[in-house]
């Protein structure tokens, strides 16, 4: 099949476009970036249809091998008006988002570097919280080894019950270090 | 089979809603079930015994060869026995273990049924896979079992540990079933024993499946999640991690046995790791303080002790093993339930606290030292018989010649005496009384939670003095296995070397007591041989440390970085691959038509300068001016559908994108980018480079002509001229019915974004308010007083009573028209609206009906009658929507879907397939000849859906984004921070409402004077 060069350039420029405007902090801008995107493949699905002919409409005197490829315009079409859907639930995204975190004049930005690295180290943090239950586990286990010491009075129960006070003391210092934010 | 096993799920799903009215008398009830079960398989004893397993099977998969089927052959009776029998006593117990405010007793009590009838799937399914199945099950509940405390860390920690370990070796499992499957050609357990796999397939499929029973089975390397399992309740131990779940790596074993012990990977593995397990339990258990520990270390040494046995592959042995289980599911379950009284009675279980515990509670001791003497060995009891058995053909096969014999024999003994020397310190701990403590203090128990261990602890006696009948059942599996018959299980069988063993094994294990100090000393000074607890912790430590930094290193970006690293692995990827291509299309031409180089570079300055410029509604205009763009190269060459339809899309996206940006601020700040200018123009760049290579590849790449070329017939056909219309109503109607869903769906979310209070209704109208409108909008006359105050910041009072009396007065072209500021009228405007709109609406109905033959459709028009909706919204406000529009977008939505899904389905009620079209043709005065169909009927559903998704919009994104900036203005309150305050008080008479909007504006108009 043969194409045409300036539609695949243009597709190729929608799409880098639409790329490099989806990367930004600003939701509008995202939103603007999904649009070109969505332009551009839908120009690439219409460059499949390869020469483009006559209208596939089987009016008087038209010839069916002389009309464009009908196939990828009913895919287009359908795609068009989605577009138009999910456009404006984004959007509706958009004004709620501004709304609901009360951004004011701060407009859609979503979170800066700084606020992501936070909460990135956040969710890194509970994730690391799991090995508290393990070590919770671990430290139980530990605490039935009988321990012998030379010039220990044999199974001195003073003595087995001090080990498990302190470990009892060390689980309680570990969840008061924890920040009060894990669980309510 | 299959009936008992409903009846357990049917019986567990209630049991959450019978613990509600009884609380803890619900465990007798769901006692019945296992009790019942294990009656019906007693009655089914003969038949089995007699060689006739009972086979059930009905198809799951047949495609892949899956059944869901049953066999009860005698191993499986014997562990289907162990498992309802104790499953029920067990139940039993927990009636009086737990109280009646335990938390989440319900669901305990659930799964607890509900393990109990996986258990008896999992020993006596057929199918490998179905097995599998039942085999990951338990582990489920397990985890849920273990974690029944959900507030305790260690609960949690020990469920999770339990459940990782498992499952690991579970799926491990799985390959091992696969390659056993795939190479016998059969999933049936039964058959691949009975014709076992060969050859390396046989010796991979086998090893890894070992490996799930070795870790189900808590043996070395994988014994630690079994002690940690102890933050269980103690039926749970006594149940799970006694006589049941961890039993299912030692059916396995047994199960596998008869076909594959010969393997050559066979022996090493079961005999080296039984025998370590052993030992390594059997040592740690003796320095426990805990006892539900001793116990748990005691269980992982037998348990390498069952699988040393079972898995020895002699048919002695095997009898010996079964045996072994038999006897270690009587007396540790009977242990762990006696610890839980005493734990409940004394509050601890730690060896160092209790004293004096046996002399005031003799029955619960007498119970312990049954149970105690059988696990030690100790005739006449269960144990002892067993462990005879077990010398004996050990012995027989050491003399015999076989290495690995003398290995296991060793391993056996000297594992035995730890056992005597830990059962010892267990009896000690818990019954005796310490030098230097005082008696511990003890709580009152009912007598009635002794029945359960105490049947078990009786058993253990019975079964030994009436081994004979006990017999035929155990060596109906044995059985299966070479070697000769003659052995028979007895408590005398005359002095034997056996004998002398077990002698020998007493009073090492006597000296160990007795030297309990030195070995002590010595157990504390070594290092743990093998403690792969640690390693588990390690391992999973490591991968949370891992996981940790990547989130942080990815999450960092926001969505921005997400962008980026997609656009940049889709460059790499796709980028490379495209490179590598070797069909490129046979010709280039460098446009198609001569205009289309200008249009196209209108197209890429707009969509660079789109990308660039900062100010939003700029932006959004040129983004809107690439897809007028498209809507040229469309109308040029040969898609008038489509130009027709991206310029209606286009124009209303503009509009929406309007409305919604108008609320926010001009300029987009550049602040503060998670992706650098460079990196995004570069990624950017790149991205639509790769894009234009990969069209030009996919041109190549076509070698097939093009299904369009048979359309044209089918549309004549559908009695269509226009084939793409054709084709989303006809041929592709499928497709369109998922769309126009998607659409609907879409619709409800926006609105559902938008409207706080629900979304009900239509736009709000001027007369005749219900109560319903009323929370959706302020009245009319209220809207006058706040607009009158808002315009007297700018005008003088004068003018703006003067204008409002006007507007007021005013005859008006749209109804609503007076509902707005003077200001913000044209009277051109609502004139040009005014006379367009019902022109456009028939317009859009044109359009629906001709577009089976010529541009148009039910997308089309449904666009047409939504931009003439948008026409009145602009020029009239949101008073006038509702005017323009009195109807629910919802009803819209629901007709449209309902219509096209009618279409779909309508067919069907006259024996036809589903979509299948039929024509009304008539002659129609000015329109020509119209030919009817099925699918006009599904465009006109098409264009309910597309009109009532434009309505949504508009009335989400603007009457409601208006109301809400209205009220907010009102309140002078900033814009973000204003409530909706219908929402708040939709209870406040109208009345009041407006007395306080009055002098809110009064005192508004004073600032504004001073």
């Amino acid at each position: 099949m043969s194409a045409s060069l300036t539609l695949v350039l243009v597709m190729g420029v929608l799409f880098g476009a639409g790329i490099a405007t989806m990367m930004e902090r600003s939701l509008t801008r995202v939103l603007i970036g999904f649009l070109l995107v969505g332009n551009g493949v839908n120009l690439l699905i219409y460059l499949m249809s390869g020469t483009p002919g006559l209208a596939p409409i089987l009016g008087e005197g038209v010839d069916g091998s002389e009309i464009s490829d009908p196939l990828p315009q009913a895919f287009i079409l359908t795609a068009i008006v989605i577009n138009l859907g999910i456009t404006a639930f984004l959007l509706a995204l958009l004004y709620r988002s501004w709304w609901l975190a009360q951004l004011g004049e701060r407009g859609d930005l979503v979170d800066d570097a700084a606020e992501h690295v936070e909460d990135a180290e956040e969710t890194a943090d509970l994730i690391r919280s799991s090995a508290a239950d393990d070590q919770a586990v671990q430290e139980i286990i530990v605490a039935s080894d009988e321990e012998f010491e030379s010039g220990d009075e044999e199974l001195d129960p003073s003595a087995g019950a001090g080990g498990r006070e302190e470990s009892a003391k060390r689980e309680h210092d570990a969840s008061a270090r924890r920040p009060g934010r894990r669980r309510p | 089979m299959i009936a008992s096993l409903a009846v357990f799920a049917a019986v567990a799903l209630l049991t959450p809603l019978l613990t509600r009215w009884l609380g803890r008398r619900v465990f007798p009830i769901v006692a019945l079930v296992p009790a019942a079960v294990f009656v019906l398989l007693l009655t089914l004893l003969p038949g089995v015994l007699a060689g006739e397993p009972v086979v059930e099977v009905v198809p799951w998969i047949p495609q892949l060869d899956i059944a869901l089927s049953f066999r009860l052959d005698a191993l499986a009776l014997l562990l289907a026995l162990i498992v309802t029998g104790i499953g029920a006593l067990v139940l039993l117990y927990c009636t009086q273990y737990f109280d009646d405010d335990e938390p989440a007793l319900g669901r305990f009590a659930a799964l607890l049924l509900a393990f109990a009838g996986v258990m008896l799937g999992l020993v006596t399914a057929d199918d490998v896979f179905l097995l599998f199945t039942f085999w990951e099950a338990t582990s489920v509940l397990s985890y849920l079992l273990i974690g029944h405390y959900t507030g305790r860390k260690e609960s949690r920690g020990a469920a999770l540990q339990a459940l990782t370990v498992t499952t690991f070796g579970g799926l491990t499992m799985l390959v091992g079933l696969v390659v056993l499957v795939v190479a016998g050609g059969t999933t049936s357990l039964a058959e691949l024993i009975a014709d076992p796999v060969g050859g390396t397939a046989g010796a991979v499929g086998v090893a890894l499946v070992l490996v799930g029973a070795i870790s189900k089975s808590a043996l070395v390397p994988f014994h630690f999640w079994l002690p940690a399992a102890m933050a269980a309740p103690t039926p749970v131990s006594a149940y799970l991690h006694a006589a049941a779940m961890v039993k299912a790596g030692v059916y396995l074993v047994a199960r596998l046995a008869p076909g594959y012990a010969d393997l050559s990977v066979w022996h090493p593995l079961i005999v080296v790791i039984g025998a370590g397990t052993m030992l390594v339990g059997g040592w740690r258990a003796l320095r426990q303080t805990d006892l539900k520990l001793l116990l748990a270390y005691g269980t992982v040494s037998q348990l390498g002790f069952l699988v040393l046995v079972t898995g020895f592959g002699t048919r002695d042995a095997a009898l010996a093993g079964v045996a072994l289980l038999l006897a270690h599911a009587l007396f540790k379950a009977t242990l762990f339930l006696v610890v839980g009284i005493v734990d409940h009675a004394a509050g601890t279980r730690d060896v160092r606290h209790l004293s004096a515990v046996g002399r005031r509670m003799p029955v619960v001791a007498t119970i312990a030292f049954l149970a105690a003497a059988s696990m030690a060995g100790v005739p006449p009891l269960i144990g002892f018989v067993a462990k005879e058995a077990v010398f004996t053909a050990l012995l027989e096969a050491a003399i015999a010649g076989d290495a690995w014999a003398w290995t296991a024999l060793v391993g056996a003994f000297l594992g035995s005496v730890l056992t005597v020397a830990y059962t010892a310190r267990f009896l000690w701990g818990a019954f005796f009384t310490k030098p230097g403590a005082g008696p511990t203090t003890l709580h009152r128990t009912g007598p009635l939670i002794g029945v359960a261990p105490g049947v078990l602890a009786i058993a253990s006696l019975v079964f030994a003095l009436a081994v004979p009948l006990v017999e035929p059942l155990l060596a109906g599996y044995a059985d299966e296995l070479p070697g000769p018959t003659e052995y028979h299980l007895a408590l005398w069988h005359g002095l034997e070397p056996a004998l002398a063993l077990s002698a020998a094994v007493f009073a090492l294990g006597a000296v160990l007591v007795w030297a309990r100090r030195p070995v002590a000393r010595l157990q504390a000074a070594m290092p743990h041989a093998i403690d792969s607890g640690r390693g588990y912790l390690a391992i999973v430590g490591a991968l949370d440390r891992m996981a940790a930094g990547l989130t942080t290193f990815i999450q960092a970006r926001g969505v921005a970085g997400y962008v980026a690293v997609i656009a940049t692995v889709f460059v790499a990827g796709l980028g490379v691959a495209a490179l590598r291509n070797s069909t490129w299309p046979e010709s280039l031409r460098l446009w198609d038509l001569p205009g289309q180089p200008i249009i196209a570079a209108l197209i890429m300055v707009a969509a660079i300068a789109a990308a660039i410029v900062r100010q939003r509604m700029t932006a959004v205009l040129l983004a809107g001016a690439t897809g007028y763009g498209l809507v040229l190269l469309f109308g040029t060459s040969g898609a008038p559908d489509l130009a027709l339809t991206q310029a209606l899309v286009e124009t209303i996206t503009v509009v929406v994108f309007v409305l919604v940006v108008r609320r926010l601020p001009r300029q987009v700040t550049m602040r503060a980018q998670a992706v650098r200018a460079p990196f995004r123009i570069a990624i950017g760049v790149l991205s639509g480079t790769v894009m234009a290579v990969i069209g030009f590849v996919a041109l190549g790449a076509r070698v097939q002509p093009t299904i369009a070329e048979g359309l044209p017939a089918l549309a004549v056909e559908a009695h269509g001229k226009n084939i793409v219309n054709v084709m989303l109503v006809d041929i592709r109607a499928w497709d369109t019915l998922g769309e126009i869903s998607v659409l609907v769906a879409v619709a409800t979310g926006v609105a559902s974004l938008i409207f706080i209070s629900g979304r009900t209704g239509g736009a709000p109208r001027l007369d005749a308010p219900t109560s319903r409108r009323e929370r959706l909008r302020p009245l009319p006359e209220q809207a006058d007083t706040m607009r009158g105050a808002r315009a007297s910041l700018t005008d003088t009072e004068h003018e703006t009573d003067a204008a409002g009396t006007a507007a007021a007065t005013r005859q008006t072209w749209l109804l609503a028209g007076r509902t707005l500021s003077p200001r913000n009228r044209s009277i051109l405007v609502e004139v040009l609206v005014r006379l367009l709109f019902h022109p456009a609406i028939v317009v859009s109905v044109y359009l629906l009906f001709v577009g089976h033959n010529a541009p148009g459709g039910g997308f089309a028009g449904g666009l047409v009658a939504g931009l003439a909706l948008v026409a009145r919204y602009l020029a009239g406000g949101r008073y006038e929507l509702g005017e323009a529009a009195p109807i629910d977008a919802g009803r819209l939505l629901g007709t449209g879907l309902l219509v096209a899904a009618g279409t779909a389905t309508l067919p069907l009620l006259f024996g036809r397939t589903v979509f299948e079209s039929s024509w009304l043709e008539t002659d129609v005065p000015v329109l020509g000849t119209i030919s009817i169909g099925t699918s006009t009927l599904f465009d006109l559903g098409v264009y309910l859906v597309v009109v009532g998704l434009v309505l949504d919009i508009l009335r989400s994104l603007g009457a409601e984004i208006d109301r809400q900036r209205e009220d907010s203005d009102r309140h002078g309150l900033p814009d973000a921070i204003a409530p909706a305050d219908d929402a708040l008080h939709p209870d406040t008479p109208h009345d009041e409402r407006r007395a306080v909007e009055a002098s809110r504006a009064a005192s508004a108009d004073e600032e504004a004077r001073r």
